[in-house]
């Protein structure tokens, strides 16, 4: 363990930052254009491409992850902290996959044109059926508040860390480089 | 501490965004339950415009569309259509008469997959700005239960409060009805963006105007059919294929785009960009049309949205709509299956 990375790697920390920031875009803009008249089309125009990119990136990040070396958890984690950390990794990836698919489906589902930019536009991914869309379009809503949830639990787990236990748990997925703390943490 | 200031600061910038903190405030699902209040709640029914039959056919486009837009609609060719002719309001059962709102929904498939869909009326112009201006007028309008007729004081309350409205209905007013379906003008009403291939804009409305200039069908049915204007329609499909020339109207610089109550000057530039032409009529309980969302916002590469306020409101209600009643039961529809085959 004492060789192992103390970082994620560059590439990881980049998708981590970029996708968080995606989703979390993604999660607003989602409650708000629904809830919107004015805004809606303009919400919604951005919504399915930026959607569908995450969905993109979800598969280049579980690419990366399978191909690259986690750092292990700090000392500071004790055993159910690290099993709950793990597991909601697992769902958060789920549910990066799932919320474009859901996007996408229930489109298809509804007998929309999936459409992106210009004239660029995806395949259904479904059959048109009523009762389909109509449970998808449900999922999506409980997905997207799931992954609200999550997100709100994961940010309080690493603050929590960061500013409770003061273990620099957040400097594992800091973009910039935190060579000179390794010492520091391998000794602690 | 400051663990709980910041999340608690996400989840509630989180509940404002999602209108949860505001609950005064007019959203796509309001209107939609305001609709469901007047008009009463009829599961798997559009919301408005619930009364309609089905019908399909094609659109033969001349090619003169290309000069304003590089939609491929457009381009020399025919393509397959699928439509929806429809009476204003809430209740599917509502008899026909010669004044309720037609409207004209057409879903144009397009050789690349892309699709153009557009909803119109036979009004010339909108009789409200905004969807504020639609709620106001569905509440002002709903019939008084000691009359079963919209109460005057509160329609003169509404003109009051939308000068716009009380001049669009003057309009409106002065216009002669048609006597069908078959031989209306449907008016897309909004102003909309046509982008060339030079990447030129032109500010546009469209119509289609009716080629059959009387009723088609001699059958007249008399005032004891409370499906009248929808049989007449079925029996002129029947005896001959129907047809509209689909009309550009082009702005020119001044002319309102965001405000469908004002009509344009008559003397605007008007393009025939093609026929469409309608030979199939088919029940509601049968065709795919039932389940099709006719958002006037599922636009092609080439046609965009104008600043007119009312197409994101409607995009945004039609899908609060569509999502309501996709997801109920289904009851069959006023114009039956037996009556599409007669
Ligand atoms: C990638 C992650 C995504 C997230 C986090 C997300 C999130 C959301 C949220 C929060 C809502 C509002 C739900 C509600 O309040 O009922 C929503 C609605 C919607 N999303 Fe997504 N979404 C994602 C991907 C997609 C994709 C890829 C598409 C389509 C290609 C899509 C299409 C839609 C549509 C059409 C609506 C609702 C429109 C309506 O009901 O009028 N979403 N989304
Ligand atoms: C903000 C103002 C408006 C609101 C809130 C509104 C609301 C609605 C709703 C809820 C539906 C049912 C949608 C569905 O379940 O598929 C509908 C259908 C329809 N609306 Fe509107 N509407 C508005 C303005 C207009 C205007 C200006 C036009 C004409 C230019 C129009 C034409 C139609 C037509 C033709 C249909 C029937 C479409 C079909 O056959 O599926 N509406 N409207």
């Amino acid at each position: 363990m004492a060789n192992g990375p103390t970082q994620f790697a560059v590439l990881s920390r980049i998708l981590h930052w970029l996708m968080a920031a995606m989703l979390l875009t993604m999660l607003f803009i989602g409650v708000s254009m629904v809830a919107s008249l004015g805004d809606y089309h303009r919400l919604v125009a951005i919504h399915r491409p930026l959607g569908i990119m995450i969905l993109i990136l979800a598969v280049v990040r579980l690419v990366n992850r399978m191909f690259t070396t986690l750092p292990p958890f700090p000392p500071t984690m004790s055993d159910w902290e690290r099993r709950v950390a793990s597991a909601s990794e697992r769902f958060l990836y789920a549910l990066m996959f799932a919320l474009p698919l859901v996007g996408w489906g229930m489109l298809s589902a509804g007998d929309y044109p999936i459409v992106m930019f210009g004239p660029l536009h995806l395949p259904p991914l479904l059959p048109a059926n009523r009762m389909l869309y109509a449970v998808l379009r449900e999922t999506h809503t409980v997905l997207a508040f799931l992954l609200f949830a999550t997100f709100l639990a994961h940010l309080s787990a690493v603050l929590f860390h960061t500013l409770v236990v003061r273990d620099r748990l957040v400097h594992r997925m800091a973009l910039w480089s935190i060579r000179f703390h390794k010492a520091k943490i391998e000794t602690d | 501490m400051t663990i709980g200031v910041v999340i608690a600061g996400i989840a509630g910038l989180f509940a404002y965004a999602a209108g949860w903190l505001t609950p005064n405030a007019l959203t796509p699902a309001r209107i939609v339950n305001t609709l469901e209040e007047v008009n009463g709640r009829h599961p798997g029914f559009r919301r408005n415009h619930a009364k309609g039959v089905c019908v399909s056919g094609y659109f033969n486009s001349n090619g003169r569309g290309t000069e304003l837009s590089k939609a491929s609609v457009f381009q020399p060719g025919r393509m397959p259509v699928i439509a929806r002719f429809s009476l204003s309001g809430g209740q599917p059962e509502a008899a026909d008469a010669p004044d309720t709102v037609r409207g004209l929904a057409i879903l144009f498939t397009l050789p690349d997959g892309e699709e153009w869909r557009t909803a119109m009326i036979n009004l010339p112009v909108a009789p409200f700005r905004t969807a504020e201006g639609f709620t106001d007028l569905v509440l002002a309008s709903a019939p008084d239960p000691a009359t079963g007729k919209p109460d005057p004081a509160r329609m003169q309350g509404f003109f009051a409060r939308y000068p716009e409205s009380a001049k669009a209905m003057e309009l409106i007013g002065s216009q002669p009805l048609s006597s069908g379906f078959e031989n209306s003008r449907f008016n897309s009403l909004s102003a909309f963006r046509f982008i060339n291939a030079a990447g030129s804009v032109a500010w546009v409305r469209w119509s289609v105007a009716p080629v059959q200039p009387e009723p088609v069908a001699t059958t007249r049915l008399d005032g004891t059919n409370k499906n009248w204007l929808f049989d007449a329609l079925i029996a002129s499909i029947h005896s001959q294929p129907l047809a509209w020339h689909l009309i550009v109207t082009v702005a020119q610089a001044g002319d309102p785009t965001d405000d469908a109550t004002i009509p344009w000057p008559a003397d605007r530039r008007q393009i025939d960009v093609g026929t469409l032409t309608i030979d199939r009529v088919e029940s509601e309980d049968t065709s795919p049309a039932r389940d099709i969302n006719f958002d006037p916002l599922v636009l092609p590469n080439g046609i965009a949205a104008s600043d007119d306020p009312l197409l994101s409101a409607r995009s945004a209600v039609y899908s609060q709509s569509f999502t309501r009643r996709e997801g109920e039961p289904k009851n069959p529809s006023a114009v039956s299956t037996a009556e599409t085959a007669r």
